[in-house]
């Protein structure tokens, strides 16, 4: 920039000369591989790999969509915003759970093949796509709405700033189920409640304005419920809002002591 | 996907409509949720845990660092500090909590790493059986403990150990 510095630059990007000012997006060629499985043609799971050209821009989505748009349009997975706001794209990247929308190639180590599965725990139905039905049944389990008996006022129903940022961790979920799925308790035999639904409870219990913060201790006092947790972390490092997942579930168990003491 | 929905399977291809509403039962929590145990079963390993830190040092600082250290033990100390209610509560205090806590603590591994209801079930008969019948013998010396065997006529048995016949003679 220091060459072109007494240039003034034009208002728009697009009129900007070729290399001049931005400089070039660096490329590079990296080995996807990944998991892929389709039980109308075989009960059997595979690899796959493909090796193609990326920019330093890109994200591991680009790259599943280069793939799926130019070499194998059967590659299945799911992905609807690719922004990191709808949860759709959650996925096993190099192990960690990830989105795959939030993911820079140019984060990972490009030497060597860059692998996606489908995140763990729950029945996989094709490639990357698992059936979420247990995770949402988990969720509904803990009622995520505002139950509040007394009559609504006219106006909105008034909380101090205090009492919203008391909760306001939880709020950022965006129901990907990457905590869940990166959960080696809920790995074992799925029963257990999960990190999602867990804050999301929090979200609710904490929040001044609801009144049914004891049903939903009760519903996770169960013998799945929270003290399955082992505060492994897994969850608060796979969360791609970050969460503080296990702080939250510490604070559930808590709330719970408290309430039976 | 052992459940089969006949209503939501395509007749034409026999594979399931997706998002038929349909969960794999391994995924259905029971409902008979065991009250408060698990959050009693909780406190309690914190509780035990932070005893267990105090009753095991200062048992360890007494058996090896105080008065000759290491060497010291052998039968006759052991007698010695079983003589003592004190030392007989702390010992079975500390057998109960170190016992309870493992058991405890080996009870979530099996939940944890046992997939199949019979595995863990199994898994957990051996661990309680075994625990029971360590927690029943080890109370059972520390009240029963008797180093000076005598024979009906009150003379000690020859495999009494030396200090016995300071003791008794």
């Amino acid at each position: 920039m220091s060459t072109t510095s007494d240039v003034a630059e034009p208002a728009s990007k697009v009129d900007l000369d070729q290399g001049e000012g931005g400089g070039e997006v660096p490329s590079f060629d990296i080995t996807l591989k990944v998991r892929r499985y389709d039980p109308e043609f075989s009960e059997e799971a595979r690899w796959d790999e493909w090796t193609i050209t990326m920019f330093g821009t890109d994200r591991v989505l680009d790259a599943m969509h280069k793939v799926k748009w130019e070499i194998d349009g059967s590659l299945t997975f799911r992905r609807s915003c690719a922004h990191g706001i709808c949860g759709s794209d959650a996925m096993r990247i190099n192990g960690r759970n990830r989105l795959a929308c939030k993911t820079l190639l140019k984060d990972l180590d490009t030497s060597k093949p860059i692998t996606v599965e489908p995140i763990k725990g729950l029945p996989i139905e094709k490639d990357l796509i698992v059936d979420m039905e247990p995770f949402f049944q988990s969720y509904r389990e803990i009622m995520p709405f505002l139950i509040n008996s007394s009559p609504a006022p006219t106006a909105e129903r008034l909380q101090s700033a205090e009492e919203r940022q008391r909760f306001d961790d939880t709020t950022k979920c965006i129901l990907c189920a990457a905590c869940t799925s990166s959960c080696p308790v809920f790995w074992t035999d799925g029963q257990y409640f999960g990190p999602a639904a867990i804050v999301n409870a929090h979200r609710f219990i904490f929040d001044s304005r609801d009144d049914a913060g004891d049903l939903r201790l009760e519903v996770l006092n169960d013998k799945e419920g929270v003290w399955r947790c082992r505060t492994t972390f897994n969850c608060t490092d796979a969360c791609p809002r970050g969460i503080e997942v296990t702080k939250a579930i510490a604070e559930v168990k808590q709330a719970i002591l408290t309430r039976a003491m | 996907m052992t459940t089969k929905n006949p209503e939501a399977v395509l007749p034409a291809h026999g594979i399931e409509a997706p998002r038929s509403g349909r969960i794999d039962p391994k995924y259905l929590r029971s409902g008979s949720g065991s009250g408060s145990f698990e959050m009693a079963a909780w406190l309690f390993m914190r509780i035990s845990g932070l005893a267990l830190i105090v009753l095991i040092f200062v048992h360890l600082w007494t058996n090896l660092m105080m008065g000759d250290g290491i060497h010291q033990i052998d039968f006759g100390f052991v007698a010695g500090k079983w003589a003592n209610p004190v030392w007989q509560f702390w010992d079975l205090v500390m057998l109960w909590l170190a016992m309870l806590h493992g058991t405890n603590g080996m009870r979530t591994i099996i939940d944890d790493y046992a997939e199949k209801d019979r595995t863990r079930v199994a898994l957990k008969g051996i661990l309680f059986v075994a625990s029971a019948v360590i927690i029943t013998l080890g109370t059972l010396v520390i009240f029963t403990f008797e180093p000076c065997l005598m024979d009906s006529s009150g003379e000690l048995l020859d495999s009494v150990p030396a200090f016995c016949h300071d003791v008794v003679g």
